[in-house]
């Protein structure tokens, strides 16, 4: 019986390929920052390698699961694999949400001559007080407005909560082989994904050019623009994976029983969707 | 063709048997464990050279007062990324080429959960210090800043700047691939009723280990950002001007640090637990306890971090706090070390190389371990800080801690990779060169640090030639003792010395010992049975 074995592919050039590809992109962006324009194409050329790679190893990996070749011992190998990737991911946003914390608990307190600060205040930032939302004693980036939590916000709240139960829907419509149902929701599912970034988009348009909220707008800005862009680009990954699972779906890939794809996608989403209550409650609304 | 096509093609029915795939494709494609665990190692040592060449360049400074071989500059260059090297470069894969040569095989597993993974793993390494060694070359030179990056004065890094923090991002990737790839080996890959419990420390510190990398390494990727968008996006994240806090990057730098440490540290104290028993010839005392120990060291790591930065201002009840929880540290590392000595306590102990290396490590580690404590004090500490007594009390507990652990690992699985047994004498050779020369290095440190020398000048006050002087010709000859190593492994390797049997040593426990040496290209694809578990612990 094949399937006692656990399945050790023999060979790929797929990783490799992926370290070059990433060689361009970090060295491309490097240079470009470093203010040599060329160099961007550099960079493009290695994020194109990178996702070329992303698409051959995955289509590997997808032949050989159709082909049957992994076991179930295969499965939770993935399982557990994605599992602590997504734990890598909570603690990358976890970094920037302390950020978050730490000047509005710590920094900016202290700024305004809060614990053992006075001469902190009174000397290098005399007249600064402690508040949130802030840019600083230095008012760097000069006057803005700050978000409003209602609004564009919870629309968007609203619209990742929706995406939530529809994938869900999705899921059970999987596991019962109602593949039409399965079909609807998981579309569904993605368009409320992009319709959200979008959103999104329209809301830093707005940010911009209407409130004078910037990346530059002291830590305010910066917090605000790191959390949620980061928050962005992972909905944005999410929605296209989201895409990709349905493709498959559309060429019936996937049965009751061996769907791994598409939980770890589902995963995901929730993970994304999380994220975002966390940054609704701390940077939209209190 | 696609890949995908010749893997179905290949191995539909039974996954793989064949033996290693030709010439450069054996390596550039690897999927083995074993391949994979060998890049690791090599590449690990390339990089313990390359640092070690760079500490001998900081050596050779301070081996006299005042200004001689090279600029402030460079020197800080040659600090900065001395550190960087041997902690990301040389330790870390080190020990990750040992968790994939060893750890399928001490589980009975056929190969790493994830062997494609695995591959890109190591190398996306190659690509990181390239860049970073590039940065040698760039018009502003390597980053001076010191390892830890803090800002502002990372800020002022030239066009290396950039490269500095992409190449973090990258070795963070190829970390928390690699640990994920262990996790799921250990937890899911295990022979049939190998308990958690049942499984050999060298598993149990890897599996916290794994853990802690994955939790804090995106924290590192997290803070390497924010610089990023700082220094060219305009964000304030570490300015006060902007609301902001240079002091938080040092929190989040060592929430990440700390860990870090352990990282560095735990996966030698697994390989410790297994040389000792065998050549006490008594299994391991206190195995579970053990377990607990490193876990609860683990879970301390999170909670001390601010103990890098007592100087720095912080509340006193953030001192007392961290002060109080790094002392607490001293317990779960007491029990290790007791466990060790008990381990010994009326064995029948024999003196092979990786026995000494051990023995080294407990000893040296174990002052590393006081000065540490010494260090947690918050009112000593603030006559420490920043001086040599610092310097010395991390190179004790990672040159006679982790690199002795790492030697000693070397040696003890050498002739299970190899098939030949290296030369005792010369082994023997080897660790007194070390044991002796790293103390001669490193004790002086001491007495520098207490007497006022900072660290990262490259000159100093005439009154501290003497103790400096001894510390470089003890690096010098630490340096070309390591020579000796590279030595006994290549004949080794070449196959000069005596076939070694499967078991290799007297009676050693794991699954390891019941395999050929040396090991087979592939390993337990049939899982083994492992009745009594406790017998492999």
């Amino acid at each position: 019986m094949s399937n006692n074995r656990y399945y050790v592919p023999s060979e790929s050039y797929w990783p490799i390929v992926g370290s070059i590809g990433l060689l361009f992109t970090m060295v491309g962006v490097s240079t470009w920052l470093n203010g040599s324009s060329p160099a961007f194409w550099l960079f493009m050329l290695g994020v194109t390698i990178v996702v070329v790679m992303l698409f051959g190893w995955f289509a590997n990996v997808i032949a050989e699961s159709e082909s049957g070749v992994y076991n179930a011992q295969v499965d939770v190998s993935f399982r557990m694999g994605m599992f602590w990737f997504i734990f890598s991911e909570v603690m990358f946003f976890s970094a920037f949400f302390g950020a978050l914390f730490y000047a509005r608990n710590m920094s900016i307190p202290w700024l305004g001559g809060d614990s053992n600060n006075f001469f902190t205040n009174l000397i290098l930032w005399d007249g600064f007080e402690s508040t949130w939302p802030t840019n600083g004693p230095a008012d760097v980036g000069g006057e803005y407005e700050s978000m409003p939590p209602f609004g564009l916000p919870l629309i968007n709240t609203a619209l990742l909560l929706t995406s939530s139960v529809t994938i869900t829907i999705a899921h059970h419509a999987l596991l019962q082989g109602q593949r039409a149902l399965l079909k609807v929701f998981l579309a569904l599912t993605f368009l409320l994904g992009f319709i959200f970034v979008y959103l999104q988009g329209v809301e830093y348009i707005h940010a911009y050019h209407e409130m004078n909220l910037k990346l530059t707008s002291g830590i305010y800005g910066s917090t605000f623009f790191m959390l949620t862009g980061f928050h962005g680009m992972h909905v944005t990954i999410g929605a296209i994976m989201l895409t990709i699972i349905w493709l498959r779906v559309m060429k019936g890939h996937f049965t009751p029983t061996k769907h791994f794809a598409f939980e770890a996608v589902a995963w995901y989403w929730h993970f994304v969707d999380v994220v975002w209550i966390g940054l609704y409650v701390f940077v939209y609304w209190l | 063709m696609s890949s995908a096509e010749i893997s179905t093609h290949h191995d539909a029915a039974h996954g793989e048997h064949h033996g290693p795939a030709k010439g450069i494709r054996r390596w550039l494609f690897a999927t083995n464990h074993k391949d994979i665990g060998t890049m690791y190692l090599v590449f690990s040592l390339l990089m313990f050279f390359t640092g070690g060449f760079m500490a001998l360049i900081i050596r050779t400074e301070l081996f006299s007062p005042g200004l001689q071989f090279v600029h402030p500059e460079f020197f800080n260059q040659m600090t900065t990324m001395h550190a960087l090297i041997m902690v990301f470069g040389a330790v870390m894969p080190a020990f990750v080429g040992l968790a994939n040569w060893m750890i399928p095989m001490m589980i009975g597993a056929p190969d790493m959960a994830l062997p494609r993974m695995n591959n890109w793993s190591f190398w996306i390494l190659p690509v990181a210090f390239g860049i970073l060694l590039s940065t040698l070359w760039m018009p502003g030179g390597a980053p001076a800043s010191g390892w830890t990056m803090y800002p502002p004065l990372v800020l002022q890094t030239g066009d290396a700047f950039p490269f500095l923090i992409f190449s973090v991002h990258l070795m963070g990737f190829s970390s928390i691939m690699g640990a994920i790839n262990i996790i799921v080996t250990i937890i899911n890959m295990r022979a049939p009723n190998m308990t958690l419990l049942a499984m050999p420390m060298f598993v149990w510190t890897w599996l916290i280990t794994a853990y802690l990398l994955i939790a804090v390494m995106p924290v590192l990727a997290g803070a390497v950002t924010m610089l990023l968008t700082d220094q060219f996006f305009g964000t304030s994240f570490f300015l006060a001007a902007g609301g902001g806090d240079p002091v938080m990057f040092q929190h989040i730098f060592w929430f990440f640090g700390h860990p870090e440490v352990y990282i560095m540290i735990l996966p030698a104290f697994g390989v410790v637990s297994e040389i000792i028993p065998t050549f006490s010839r008594k299994p391991l005392f206190g195995h579970d306890s053990m377990v607990y120990a490193a876990s609860s060291i683990a879970f301390l790591s999170f909670i001390v971090w601010a103990h890098h930065m007592f100087t720095v201002g912080m509340p006193l009840t953030g001192q007392l706090f961290f002060m109080f929880a790094t002392l607490l540290i001293a317990v779960p590392t007491g029990v290790k070390v007791f466990n060790w000595v008990a381990t010994m306590w009326q064995g029948a102990m024999t003196f092979e190389t990786p026995m000494l290396f051990s023995l080294g490590f407990v000893f040296l580690f174990t002052i590393g371990g006081f000065s540490g404590l010494m260090l947690a004090v918050v009112p000593a500490d603030i006559q420490y800080h920043d001086s040599y007594f610092v310097v010395a009390h991390f190179h004790y507990v990672l040159v006679p801690g982790s690199i002795f652990g790492i030697m000693a690992a070397t040696y003890y699985w050498l002739p299970k990779w190899a098939g030949h047994m290296y030369n005792e004498k010369l082994g023997r050779i080897h660790f007194w060169m070390s044991a002796i020369f790293v103390n001669v290095t490193f004790f002086p440190m001491h007495f520098l640090g207490l007497a006022g020398m900072p660290r990262r000048i490259p000159d100093y006050s005439t009154q501290f030639a003497d103790f400096n002087s001894i510390a470089s010709v003890g690096a010098i000859g630490f340096g070309l003792s390591q020579l000796l190593f590279v030595y006994i492994v290549f004949r080794c390797v070449r196959g000069d010395g005596a076939t070694a049997t499967a078991e290799v040593w007297d009676n050693p426990r794991g699954l390891e010992w019941t395999v050929p040496s040396p090991a087979p290209y592939h390993t337990f694809e049939e899982p083994p049975e492992v009745t009594d578990g406790k017998a492999f612990s």
